[in-house]
């Protein structure tokens, strides 16, 4: 039986690659060939920067505990208390933690420069750290797994290109990236189906995501007017406009409120 | 007598789809099909560690295997053992459905639960899983014992309910198969269930208001009837455990056993449908024209 699934499965999979896997190499020529802006540099004499912080009103909702009772070396990751879901995370000042900031319009038309360090996700415990990363497109996403046991990476774009890879026990690292902005891009495993993570992929180096303070800070923006945005997992994005000039410094905050 | 042993072999082989079912059913409800990312190997091997949800996706393919093997092995025993061609030639289509089957599986999981692909496999293996039963209702004792040929001349004909009851229900477990795998919403699938609980009703109270008496209508009937109103009960479970635990941050207990118990009742709904078909067109005279005298083969 194994035989004729192997046989089958291979005849359909030459079939099938033909039309499925088309798209991407078209996609990736449409890029090739896309007009090159000149690429941007950050002007630090005359560039400003955008601070704030992500406030929460309202009742915190209680985050459920997750039950790794089905993977044993993940339970014993966590002997002292089980993990929170982390959906949502306020601090204890009263911001709201994992909140993906970023420049969404307003930017001139360039290529900005690709950090050549890559950003880690890393799988410890059988949960994803950090919950959500930012990355600019073409970056490379270092994934890791420093747990005894085996993982999958599914990302879930809509935009980019989908894909689902297996990283052994303390396996060797995974450099990844995606091509195109898209905010956000949902990840998941499906050996332990907790585990979920969001990485918000832009054009440019004008994001954060807010940590334990629920500040953030966007710092080398050329001088103009912007539209900025608030991404959360569970609510709804917020959208807020910034005019800064040269050197300039603004605060924004933005509300979010217990639904 | 020398079949009786293929008839016991082949009830097993049945128990073991509906077994699969389950296995597979568990997969979905646990979110686990990606969780061994290649295909035909798992993580490289024959055997990876059965941990977290790898459990549920390699368990299902091993099930999987073993009913491949089973299906091989009836196919060969129908071929050597059975004297009506056309029973040889139901082990074949079931082999051929099983192949299907697993490279549907296989696709399923390399190009990461394409929804038609999901579905397809859904829809295919309660399609299996009836010809099984309906293998094991063929080669029973009581099927060899000969027909009962009774007349009904009712409106419409039962034969009509007999075709019409089973297609129902089957475009009901495809709505559902689309529901669950996020293709459409539960609303098709919420009305197909009055639909096709009324065809079954139909097709159930007429067959045991005028042929009660028969043991294998009776029988086929009863059980269509209680088997779709186990399923309507565990349609609804299944919908309010989902309601229920759609903020919980992982698959829950609850909302497991009772969307995998609907899809396997949802298996033997068919089966029944398709059992109780079986016997009316074996047992149930087709109502004549009047003027017609000449004996009309009857299917099977
Ligand atoms: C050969 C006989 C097989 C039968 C009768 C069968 C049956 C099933 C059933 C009933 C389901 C549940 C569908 C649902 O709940 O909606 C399922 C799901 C699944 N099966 Fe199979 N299966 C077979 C072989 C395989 C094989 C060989 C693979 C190989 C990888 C496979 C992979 C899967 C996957 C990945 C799912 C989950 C699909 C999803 O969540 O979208 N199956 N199977
Ligand atoms: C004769 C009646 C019914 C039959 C034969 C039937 C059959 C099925 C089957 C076979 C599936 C799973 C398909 C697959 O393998 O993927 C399914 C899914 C489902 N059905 Fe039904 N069903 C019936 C009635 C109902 C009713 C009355 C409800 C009530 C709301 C319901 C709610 C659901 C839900 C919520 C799912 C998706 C489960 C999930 O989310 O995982 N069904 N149905």
């Amino acid at each position: 039986m194994k035989k004729i699934y192997i046989c089958l499965g291979i005849v359909s999979i030459l079939t099938f690659s033909g039309c499925g896997k088309k798209e991407p190499e078209s996609a990736a020529k449409e890029e090739a060939t896309a007009p090159a802006t000149a690429p941007a540099t950050i002007d630090d004499a005359n560039a400003a920067t955008v601070t704030g912080k992500v406030a929460f009103s309202g009742d915190k909702p209680t985050m459920r505990n997750i039950d790794m009772s089905a993977n044993p070396a993940c339970a014993r990751a966590h002997s002292g208390a089980p993990p929170k879901s982390e959906e949502v995370v306020v601090n204890d000042n009263g911001t709201l933690k994992n909140v993906f900031v970023w420049v969404k319009s307003g930017l001139p038309e360039r290529q900005w420069p690709v950090p050549s360090t890559p950003v880690e996700l890393t799988q410890k415990g059988c949960m994803y750290g950090p919950h959500v990363i930012g990355v600019m497109a073409n970056q490379n996403i270092k994934i890791v797994n420093n747990d005894p046991t085996n993982h999958n990476i599914h990302p879930l774009p809509k935009i980019n290109q989908e894909w689902n890879e297996s990283q052994p026990p303390k396996g060797e690292d995974k450099l990844k990236r995606f091509a195109r902005e898209e905010v956000m891009i949902p990840v998941k495993c499906n050996v332990h189906p907790w585990m979920r993570s969001y990485i918000g992929v832009v054009n440019h180096p004008f994001f954060a995501v807010t940590g334990d303070d629920g500040t953030f800070t966007i710092k080398g923006l050329p001088p103009g007017t912007y539209t900025l945005e608030a991404w959360h997992e569970k609510y709804a994005p917020q959208d807020v406009q910034v005019t800064v000039g040269a050197k300039e410094s603004k605060t924004v905050d933005f509300p979010f409120k217990a639904s | 007598m020398k079949n009786v042993w293929l008839h016991r072999y082949v009830v097993l082989w049945a128990f073991c789809t509906l077994f699969l079912v389950v296995a597979g059913g568990l997969v979905t409800s646990h979110d686990a099909g990606l969780s061994v990312p290649d295909w035909p190997l798992s993580y490289g091997k024959l055997m990876p560690t059965m941990e977290g949800n790898i459990f549920y996706e390699h368990g299902h393919r091993m099930v999987a295997t073993t009913v491949g093997l089973l299906t091989i092995f009836m196919a060969v025993w129908l071929w050597r053992a059975e004297d009506r061609r056309w029973m040889q030639n139901l082990g074949w289509i079931a082999l051929l459905a099983v192949t299907a089957q697993g490279v549907l599986g296989g696709l399923t999981v390399i190009f990461l639960l394409p929804r038609p692909v999901s579905i397809g496999h859904a829809c295919l293996a309660q399609l299996f899983f009836s010809t099984t039963v309906a293998i094991s209702v063929f080669s029973s004792p009581s099927w060899k014992r000969g027909s009962i040929m009774v007349d009904d001349d009712g409106a419409p004909p039962l034969h009509w309910l007999a075709i019409g009851a089973p297609l129902c229900v089957f475009i009901q477990l495809a709505l559902g198969a689309a529901a669950r795998h996020q293709a459409i919403g539960i609303l098709p699938h919420v009305a197909g269930a009055v639909v096709a609980t009324g065809m079954v009703l139909w097709f159930t109270v007429r067959v045991l208001m005028r042929h009660a008496d028969y043991d294998s209508l009776r029988r086929s009937a009863l059980a269509l009837v209680s088997v779709t109103f186990l399923q309507v009960f565990l349609g609804i479970a299944a919908y309010m455990s989902r309601l229920a635990t759609a903020e919980a941050p992982q698959p829950m207990p609850v909302m497991v056993g009772f969307t995998v118990a609907h899809v396997a009742v949802g298996a033997l709904t068919m089966a029944a449908s398709v059992v109780l078909s079986i016997q009316v067109f074996r047992n149930v005279r087709r109502p004549m024209p009047a003027m017609q005298t000449a004996r009309i083969a009857i299917p099977f």
